[in-house]
């Protein structure tokens, strides 16, 4: 199976509402009224898109089809897959991660998102990809995390560097990457504990561990990676807003795309924050996260 | 802005309204055109919205202002009031069997809470003289067993399992067993998360209830959760029948309007909410509390209460 087909086979469910309302929507009348942007406007907002973005998504609609003196309906989710193609286009967003040197990639979220799963996917493929993965378990606080984070890197096959439960987090980042550094490590990977965005302390404890990593190696980390999952709605906005501010998020990992959830309240955070996703996360398993291609992202949301 | 206070945005609707009587439909009209943008921003599910704002339309076209309200603040009260009646209106409390042990299961997605919950669970019921027994039937997550036991012995609370090789069927029966030998009068059960559309593993959720018969299915739900709450609230209830509902990560600066979206699709009452990962932020439910937080009110609630 050739890996869009295999994506698609993961959206499916994503597709199946989202895009059979639109497509029922726009083939069900011929006529562009009222009615019909209303209930395009409805369509994404089911989707988590917002309802802002959302109003603003048909601003730009109504004004492209008025431009375009289209008349059939059916012309509309071409338009719509268009613009927001466009919004989550602007920039080609891959993994930075350079050749011959340890790269560092932090990876942070609120509770329960998908970090460590994530992390365990991410170092698969790496691995994969011919380069030296090395962990670092800075989640000291949640029950086993640490023992969570070991089992994939024994799935993996890789490293893990880790202290006991409650250590200081900046300490076992500073080890990992002395470790990094004596083990010819190509790609770091540190986890943290999950944290709500809004929690000052947690969160200056997360500046603390970037601030560790950064004095430690100046260019370093590479990659900040804000973990998002697809069922949130629109608290994901001021998640990424304020990792973003604290951390300096580089791209965003969307999760538990394979579910129901639409995850569209990425186009709004592209929209506003102009923070890229990098990676999606299709299921629990060690295969599941895929690069995030928008083109062919939001095509496979529109195809039949 | 996202989060700006419907409160404020209304005063502001209204502000040249002062003084009025009665509120005309054309008023409400553009008042209603705020709620629903409010509700829509704190992730209430967009068809839950129409059929609230349609109802709260009705009563409020027409109504008296209270002499001491501006007609804001009264559309403010009615829209609070409705929430609240919405979401159950008093408080709900777990069951407890009269011929122990009492049996509670919790479901729900991935990382929705359910193992911390377990542990809170235990926690508080062990504070009122309970025995509880934390079975750990997640075969499934990596360390999703040593996870309740942390917790366990954290706590000091015994936890039941038979390993990751064994079915979760078979754990729960034999915690049961385990429980009444023991002289545990509650046995909670952490089950391992999954989407809702897995046919496969709600077949298996179908056989625990099947052979434990919970007194408790609890449904675990993220407060943070968008437009999709309804799609897998409606769907664990409709596979499993649940019997209420934990809202979980509430310490944060979400509206949590899906909580009342999952209470409008299900019917069923929201029991506890999480307020934090420490094991004793488990919270009863408050109706009130939680529909002024939807509508993101601080000041104003305390000056209608007032009136
Ligand atoms: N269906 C699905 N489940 C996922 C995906 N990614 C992660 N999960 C599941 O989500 C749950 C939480 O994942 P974790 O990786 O522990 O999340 P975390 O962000 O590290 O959690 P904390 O460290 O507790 O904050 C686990 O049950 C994972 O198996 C995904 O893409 N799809
Ligand atoms: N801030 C906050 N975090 C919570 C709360 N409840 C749970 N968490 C955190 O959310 C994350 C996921 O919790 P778990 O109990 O592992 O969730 P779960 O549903 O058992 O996850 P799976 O077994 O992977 O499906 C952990 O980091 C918990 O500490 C809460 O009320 N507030
Ligand atoms: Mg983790
Ligand atoms: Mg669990």
């Amino acid at each position: 199976m050739g890996f869009f087909s295999k994506l698609k086979e993961k959206l499916t469910k994503t597709r199946e509402g989202f895009v059979e309302k639109i497509e029922s929507l726009v083939t069900a009348r011929k006529k562009i009224d009222e009615e019909l942007y209303e209930e395009l406007e409805e369509a994404l907002i089911q989707s988590d898109v917002g309802i802002n973005t959302a109003l603003e998504l048909v601003e730009e609609l109504r004004r492209r089809v008025k431009e375009r003196k289209v008349e059939d309906a059916a012309e509309l989710k071409n338009i719509l897959q268009e613009i927001i193609t466009e919004v989550l286009m602007d920039d080609e967003s891959r993994l930075e991660l350079e050749k011959g040197k340890p790269n560092v990639i932090m990876v942070v979220g609120v509770n329960g998102v998908g970090k460590t799963t994530t992390i365990g996917k991410l170092a698969y493929q790496i691995k994969v990809g011919g380069r030296k993965v090395l962990l670092a378990a800075g989640d000291t606080f949640r029950a086993a995390a640490i023992d969570q984070l070991e089992i994939w890197s024994n799935r993996v096959g890789c490293d893990i560097i880790k202290h006991k439960e409650n250590a200081d987090p900046a300490a076992v980042v500073f080890d990992a990457i002395q470790a990094a550094r004596a083990r010819n490590i190509d790609v770091l990977i540190i986890d943290t504990a999950g944290r709500l965005h809004t929690k000052s302390n947690l969160m200056e404890e997360l500046k603390k561990v970037y601030r560790v990593i950064n004095r430690e190696m100046p260019d370093a980390p590479h990659e900040v990676l804000l973990v998002l999952d697809a069922t949130t709605g629109q608290n994901a906005i001021s998640q990424a807003k304020l990792f973003g501010e604290a951390v300096g998020v580089t791209g965003i990992v969307l999760t538990k795309l394979d579910g129901t959830a639409k995850g569209g309240v990425i186009i709004g955070i592209k929209k506003e924050l102009d923070v890229p996703v990098k990676l999606i996360g299709v299921g629990e398993q060690i295969e599941d996260l895929r690069p995030f291609k928008p083109g062919e992202f939001v095509e496979a949301l529109f195809e039949k | 802005m996202i989060f700006e206070s419907l409160a404020e945005r209304l005063q502001n609707t209204f502000k040249k309204l002062k003084g009025k009587g009665k509120l005309d439909e054309k008023d409400v009209d553009e008042a209603m055109r705020e709620v629903r943008v409010a509700l829509l921003e704190a992730d209430v599910n967009y068809k839950v919205v129409k059929d609230f704002v349609k109802k709260v339309k009705e009563r409020a076209i027409g109504a008296e202002v209270l002499g001491s309200l501006t007609p804001g603040q009264q559309v403010i009260k009615i829209v609070n009031d409705e929430l609240t009646e919405l979401m159950g209106g008093t408080q709900s409390k777990i069951t407890i069997s009269s011929k122990p042990p009492t049996v509670v299961m919790l479901v729900g997605l991935q990382g929705a809470g359910k193992t911390t919950t377990v542990g809170k669970l235990g926690n508080q019921l062990r504070k009122q003289g309970r025995r509880p027994l934390l079975v750990a039937a997640d075969v499934y997550r990596p360390a999703a067993i040593k996870q309740l036991k942390v917790l366990g012995e954290q706590l000091n609370i015994p936890v039941f399992s038979l390993g990751d090789k064994t079915n979760p069927v078979d754990i729960a029966k034999a915690a049961v067993e385990h429980a009444k030998s023991y002289g545990n009068d509650m046995v909670l059960i952490d089950t391992a998360g999954r989407l809702h559309i897995n046919e496969e593993l709600m077949e298996e959720l179908k056989n625990i209830k099947e052979s434990v018969k919970p007194h408790e299915i609890l449904f675990v739900m993220d407060a943070t959760t968008g437009q999709d709450a309804v799609n897998v609230a409606k769907t664990f209830d409709e596979q499993l029948g649940i019997d209420g509902v934990i809202i979980t990560k509430l310490d944060g600066d979400t509206r949590g309007g899906a909580a009342l979206s999952v209470k409008a699709v299900t019917g069923k009452p929201i029991k506890f909410v999480g307020m934090g990962e420490k094991l004793d932020a488990l919270e009863p439910f408050f109706p009130d509390r939680m529909a002024s937080r939807i509508l993101g009110m601080g000041d104003v609630l305390s000056l209608i209460e007032k009136a």
